[in-house]
């Protein structure tokens, strides 16, 4: 089973008090707000789940792997995530 | 940006009081710890998906001391960051 938006929108309304376009729109905003830092360039530490990184890749001649071409690869930005210690538990101690 | 200051923008954002938001929040945050938990994978249109991968015991290195050691099966989660994210997040380099 797949978490989309949807359920996440779904599980804050029967939750809380809230409804439907209030949990939606809530939902939104958190999404709205995380985007919105690591749009920024900043990075985001949720404690007990996890960082989003914003590291910065240098420009780098790559390859075409399908025609064997060189290319130049731009300096870009990527996000990358390290889940915290303690998710990474939760999700060990379930095998 | 930490989690309390997440929760103090969308405080702001939905005219909440912090305690609110920072309930909200945890729903959410819970919602989604719980699924990859469970070994469920997580799709969020525009901000990303994550995916729990396996990993099946490998012989490793100590590699201070050489020493070989089993290193017992994993899982852990993957982040891969959507469209819509990746494009706002390059966009501010050039």
């Amino acid at each position: 089973m797949t978490l989309t938006k949807a359920d996440l929108v779904q599980k804050v309304y029967q939750t809380h008090n809230l409804t439907k376009a209030q949990a939606a729109e809530t939902v939104e905003a958190f999404l709205r707000v995380t985007k919105g830092c690591l749009a920024g360039g900043e990075d985001l530490l949720i404690s007990g789940f996890g960082k989003f990184n914003v590291k910065e890749k240098n420009s780098r001649r790559g390859r075409n792997p399908q025609t064997g071409k060189e290319l130049i690869l731009e300096a870009r930005r990527v996000v990358t995530f390290k889940p915290s210690g303690i998710l990474r538990d939760r999700i060990n101690s379930q095998n | 940006m930490n989690k309390s200051e997440l929760i103090e923008a969308v405080a702001h954002e939905m005219n909440m009081t912090p305690r609110e938001a920072s309930d909200v929040v945890s729903t959410i945050l819970d919602s989604m710890s719980e699924t990859l938990v469970e070994g469920d994978t997580i799709e969020i249109r525009g901000f990303g998906s994550f995916v729990i991968k396996k990993y099946d015991s490998y012989l490793g290195r100590n590699p201070k001391t050489g020493e070989k050691i089993k290193v017992p099966p994993k899982r852990l989660p993957f982040f891969k960051v959507g469209k819509e994210l990746r494009e706002r997040v390059n966009a501010k380099s050039n």
